[in-house]
């Protein structure tokens, strides 16, 4: 097994490619992805600190159960709305570092908006994709509607839709399942929890301490899995998977995660999470739970853990420094693709 | 006592008749005010129609089992009761819409048709008897822009963006203007009508500065960029229109009897040209960038002398009328073109055009080309000349005639003299040796 | 033909037309909606393109844009103007923006048909204006024909457009309005005015329902005063057509304003700005609006349903009133 982690650059470029079996070389390539993803997330934290990077919302912590998701999916067929924190989801889809950094650095050519929108909002050029609202909760009507023209168009693609636990207080969300559930639309509500709304705890959120046990409201199942926990997050999503494209309707998935950062750079979790909270936390780390699990199955060994470590700080070196020789999109670039008739002349007071 | 009748009343939104299911009350029976009367079945519906009022029914009007539309009086009941029956519910038209053809695309009002808060029917009657309009100007809620007004004389010198601008462009003292308006106030009609008035009376002359309509100045666009771009040259001809005179006249009647128009030398003259460009193709063509474009279809242009200024209607194909079309068209043509009716398609496309300076009196003229087409013709003035003409034995007399002259101006890029005389030569043998019977 | 079997009638042929449409809201289906503007259509085209939502507008308004997203024509009914604020966030956060924050890649071809206004004894919760949360939002278009024909065209251009259009539809006139609709297949284009009554003296600029209420208070003061009154419905809301309205009052020198909305900050202030911006020049009087008091619209109770809500009378009133300074 050991020479599939010799050239970690080839396997990594093309994102997912999905064959409905977790083999060992699909679990080598989330391993990359999550260190990648880890590497890529630590820079932008301190472009963020330099003054380069206006905001971010980091993935850490959030890696394996973002992996896993994405690996249950098809990307060639299935649709994705996003949120913003899924740094780890992106790479996972197959979307490089460069094109990562021209969204935090706001760069031309920016893929989702053309860096008209925060980092991780818009579309993708390669997959079907997007995210268009910071309004949390709005996505999960949205792909509904997703779902259901894929269900009146009668194609198989499955719609996964990601949301966190704060979204889940929104009406939005109460809607959007129960129109599910009535509908029986292909639709997998994935949903991160890792237990603060910005600085509200669950316990402030909902009397309850599973999000997945609102699904029998909505006559549809309902599973909560440890999203350290990459093959258990990876079996959950591909079952909700197979539900939805089988025609059976939607499907929610909790996946308990930690938050490793503060809620973005312009938040200071210390100011209400506890020492210990935050001690105990750290233990969930997911990236060194999944380490030991492929040192387990012997994927990987001390020797192509530290090529996988090099090669990540080396992508992230090199798309650090293309991103940023990369010039702001001009101003005039704004007055346009307001509407499909792009000749429309938008007033300047 | 009185009688009242009962109608049934309008349930349910867009149910236009119901079945009168069951009587629930018999003849000569007392009922009481919201008591069940009778049953109806709608499409929608079945339901209990409750009495209007207390007394006694006298005898329903529609059998069970019959269809009736809603608002069809069903039963008379007599009463000593004061309460009031809503009275006639038939939804009536009334015409809010201009004049014009719009009209019906605009709809009118049907009073007392209305959705309900809901949806539902709802009887409406505020167009019927509209309150009087409430306090629109009441002293009590003053416009925002008059509260800052004082008693302050200057309010009488207080003037409009309009009247200023308009005062300054011809150079008036407003203070000698007299005002119409609220508190004296100088309008812009009344600066208009001081500077009417002015015009006519006054003396010394001053010159006035007009902003061209913006007919005008594409008038004037078009006849700089012909002139500047077509080499222009001129030709002239005589023709002895005696005949023309007379066969007009002979058809006046048949003509205005069969298209109820009036009949013109122009339409005659029309109708020849046509005939005479179709075997004279370089004037009806176009220079293009070096090429020449020899025009499929002859349309020809007609100068109309409009208020607002020239416009040019196009007669379309004029080369395939016969004479009752090209007559009725061309006079359709001229009133749409002097009423501002035009439709876009009336003024394009143009080959060639003709321009009957003669009827303002014109006895010679060298017109400019309608660019880009590659000539127009002017028809001047008919008048009576003595001529030379043959006698019955050949000779020499002299006849009193009546004549018109033919002026051709053309594109000498298109077209030479000879090409230019041979196409006026044309039209003067067709024109002068016209017959009633010809042009049947 | 009235405006509501105008909207249906033209519903039922672009779904015809396209199978890619389909109509959602509240009792659409079987019921045919409370103003029956979908009737008949379930049966026609069954439950899956005509589908009764739950009660939750922020959900219809959210699916119909991810189905829009995802290549569908999605036509979704609010029942009422009054509950389409839970759809707010849905329509002015979300739809709005997808072209503009996808940089084009993503875009939503759906219409979102509210009916709205008052006069019909609705109260405050049954009578609303809300045009103006929607002709404030740039990446909306928003229409709101008053007339059979127009409403016909409108909502043909309004399916067909690629980009998502509110289209207001004036409860009032369902039925009130009845005119002549051609059978031919024909659209209006969205972002035009049209002079209903050309007139001399003073140009109104109105919609909706008021277009009916001042085309009537022309007639009135043309008979009465002799007064020629221009009237412009503007029939878009977002984007306003100056031109017309501007080259009006060039001739005129004279503005009202007519609307049912409340007049802070609404469509009247937009017309008014315009004006004083490009046609200041040529004004004669001050720019004068017809409009309701700041009141919540609009009370249940008759006479100040009434009081509250612009009429011909009031219309006319303030045309004699403006034409006089």
């Amino acid at each position: 097994m050991a020479n599939i982690g010799a050239d970690p650059i080839a396997a990594s470029s093309p994102g997912h490619v999905f064959d409905g079996l977790l083999s060992n070389r699909d679990l080598l390539q989330m391993y990359r992805t999550m260190r990648l993803s880890r590497a890529l997330d630590e820079r932008i934290w301190m472009l963020n600190r330099q003054g380069k990077a206006a905001i971010a919302a980091s993935a850490q912590g959030h890696e394996a159960a973002q992996a896993g998701t994405i690996f249950a999916t098809d990307p060639a067929r299935d649709r994705y709305l996003i949120y913003y924190r899924q740094l780890t989801a992106m790479l996972c889809l197959g979307t490089t570092p460069v094109e990562m950094l021209k969204q935090f650095l706001a760069r031309d050519g920016e893929i989702m908006s053309n860096a008209r929108q925060f980092p991780l909002h818009g579309s993708h050029p390669r997959v079907d994709l997007f995210s268009f609202s910071n309004v949390v909760g709005t996505q999960l009507p949205q792909a509904v509607g997703v779902a259901l023209a894929d269900k009146m168009k009668r194609r198989d693609a499955v719609t996964i839709v990601f949301f966190g636990d704060g979204a889940a207080s929104q009406g939005d969300c109460h809607e959007a399942m129960n129109f599910a559930g009535i509908h029986k639309v292909p639709v997998v509500f994935l949903c991160e929890n890792n237990r603060y709304a910005i600085s509200v705890p669950l316990k402030q959120q909902m009397p309850i301490e599973s999000i997945a046990a609102r699904a029998s409201a909505y006559n549809i199942p309902g599973t909560e899995v440890d999203g350290t926990d990459i093959i258990a997050s990876y079996e959950a999503v591909s079952e909700a998977v197979t539900r939805a494209r089988s025609g059976n309707g939607a499907s929610l998935v909790e996946l308990t995660v930690e938050r490793l950062l503060p809620h973005t750079t312009d938040d200071d979790h210390t100011r209400y999470r506890s020492p210990e909270d935050i001690e105990q936390m750290k233990k969930r780390d997911p990236l060194p739970v999944t380490e030991a699990i492929l040192r387990r199955h012997g994927i990987i060994d001390d020797e192509i853990n530290r090529e996988i470590l090099d090669w990540a700080r080396r992508e992230v070196d090199d798309a650090t420094h293309i991103a940023e020789s990369t010039p702001f999109p001009p101003a005039p670039e704004m007055y346009h693709g307001l509407f499909a008739d792009d000749s429309e002349e938008i007033d300047r007071a | 006592m009185a009688k009242i009748t009962v109608k049934l009343p309008q349930v349910g939104e867009s149910v236009t008749e119901a079945v009168i299911q069951k009587w629930l009350v018999a003849p000569g029976d007392a009922i009481r005010r919201y008591d069940p009367l009778v049953e109806v079945i709608t499409d929608k519906v079945n339901m209990e129609v409750p009495a209007p009022i207390d007394g006694t029914l006298i005898k329903p009007l529609v059998a069970e089992g019959e269809t009736i539309k809603m608002g069809t009086p069903i039963a008379e009941i007599e009463t000593s009761s004061e309460s009031i029956l809503p009275d006639d519910t038939t939804p009536k038209l009334l015409d809010a819409s201009p004049n014009d053809q719009t009209a019906s695309r605009i709809g009118s009002m049907i009073v007392g048709a209305n959705v309900g808060p809901t949806g539902g029917e709802f009887i409406d009657t505020s167009l019927q008897s509209e309150p009087q309009p409430p306090q629109i100007d009441e002293p009590s809620r003053p416009p925002i822009y008059e509260r800052k007004r004082t008693q302050d004389k200057s309010r009488d010198r207080r003037y409009s963006p309009v009247v200023l601008r308009l005062a300054k462009l011809h150079r008036i003292d407003l203070a000698e203007v007299q005002g119409s308006g609220q508190g004296e106030r100088v309008t812009k009609r009344d600066l208009e009508a001081y500077i009417a008035s002015r015009a006519a009376h006054h003396s010394p002359p001053q010159d006035e500065l007009i902003r061209p309509s913006p007919i005008r100045r594409m008038i004037a666009e078009n006849m700089s960029q012909s002139r500047s771009e077509i080499p222009h040259a001129w030709a002239a001809i005589e023709v002895d229109v005696t005949r023309l005179v007379k066969y007009r006249n002979a058809e006046m009647g048949r003509v205005a009897e069969t298209t109820g128009n009036r009949l013109t030398y122009l339409h005659i003259i029309l109708w020849h040209v046509a005939a005479a460009l179709k075997s004279h193709r370089p004037l009806n063509a176009s220079w293009d960038d070096g090429s020449i474009v020899l025009k499929g279809n002859v349309n020809i242009g007609i100068a109309v002398a409009a208020s607002d200024g020239l416009i040019v209607p196009v007669l379309r194909n004029a080369d395939r009328l016969n004479i009752n079309d090209t007559v009725s068209e061309t006079a359709r043509l001229v009133e749409a073109a002097r009423t501002g009716r035009l439709g876009v398609h009336d003024v394009q496309g143009g080959t060639f055009t003709l321009n009957n300076t003669g009827a303002l009196g014109s006895v010679w003229g060298g017109a400019i080309i309608n660019y880009p087409q590659a000539a127009i013709l002017t028809t001047e003035s008919i008048v009576k000349r003595p001529a030379v003409v043959s006698g019955p034995d050949g000779e020499d007399v002299i006849a009193i005639r009546s004549m018109m002259n033919m002026c051709l101006s053309f594109d000498h890029r298109v077209i030479d003299g000879a090409e230019a005389m041979a196409f006026l030569n044309d039209i003067k043998n067709r024109l002068e040796s016209i017959s009633l019977e010809a042009n049947r | 033909m009235t405006v509501v079997e105008s909207i249906r009638e033209t519903i039922r042929e672009e779904m015809r037309r396209d199978s890619d449409i389909f109509i959602m809201g509240e009792d659409i289906g079987p019921r045919g909606g409370v103003f029956l503007a979908t009737g008949g259509l379930a049966d026609e085209f069954g439950e899956e393109r005509v589908i009764d939502t739950p009660l939750a507008e922020s959900s219809i308004a959210g699916i119909a844009l991810g189905a829009a997203v995802n290549g569908m024509r999605p036509i979704a009914e609010i029942q009422f103007a009054d509950f389409v604020w839970p759809a707010i966030n849905q329509l002015v956060g979300e739809a709005a923006k997808v072209r503009y924050g996808t940089a084009g890649r993503k875009f939503a071809p759906m219409t979102v048909r509210v009916p709205y206004g008052g006069g019909v004894r609705g109260g405050l919760y049954h009578s609303q204006s809300i045009e103006v949360l929607f002709a404030h939002t740039p990446g909306l278009k928003v229409v709101a024909p008053a007339t059979p024909y127009d409403a016909r065209g409108l909502l043909r251009s309004a399916i067909r457009a690629d980009d998502p259009v509110i289209f207001l539809e004036h409860k009032r006139t369902y039925r009130l309005v009845r005119g002549e609709v051609p059978d031919q297949e024909y659209t209006e284009p969205i972002g035009r005015a049209d002079i209903k009554r050309a007139g001399r003296d003073l140009t109104l600029i109105t919609y909706g329902l008021m277009l009916h209420y001042s085309l009537q208070a022309a007639e009135t003061v043309s008979a009465s005063d002799g007064i020629g009154v221009e009237v412009i419905d503007l029939r878009t809301l977002r984007p306003i057509d100056s031109e017309p309205i501007l080259e009006s009052v060039a001739r005129t020198g004279r503005a009202l304003i007519v609307q049912e909305d409340t007049p802070a900050v609404s469509v009247s202030s937009e017309i008014s700005a315009i004006i004083a911006q490009h046609a200041f020049f040529d004004l004669d009087a001050p720019v004068m609006r017809v409009a309701p008091p700041e009141l919540p619209p609009m009370p249940f109770t008759p006479l100040q349903e009434a009081e509250f809500m612009p009429s011909p009378a009031k219309i006319a009133t303030a045309i004699r009133h403006l034409s006089e300074l």
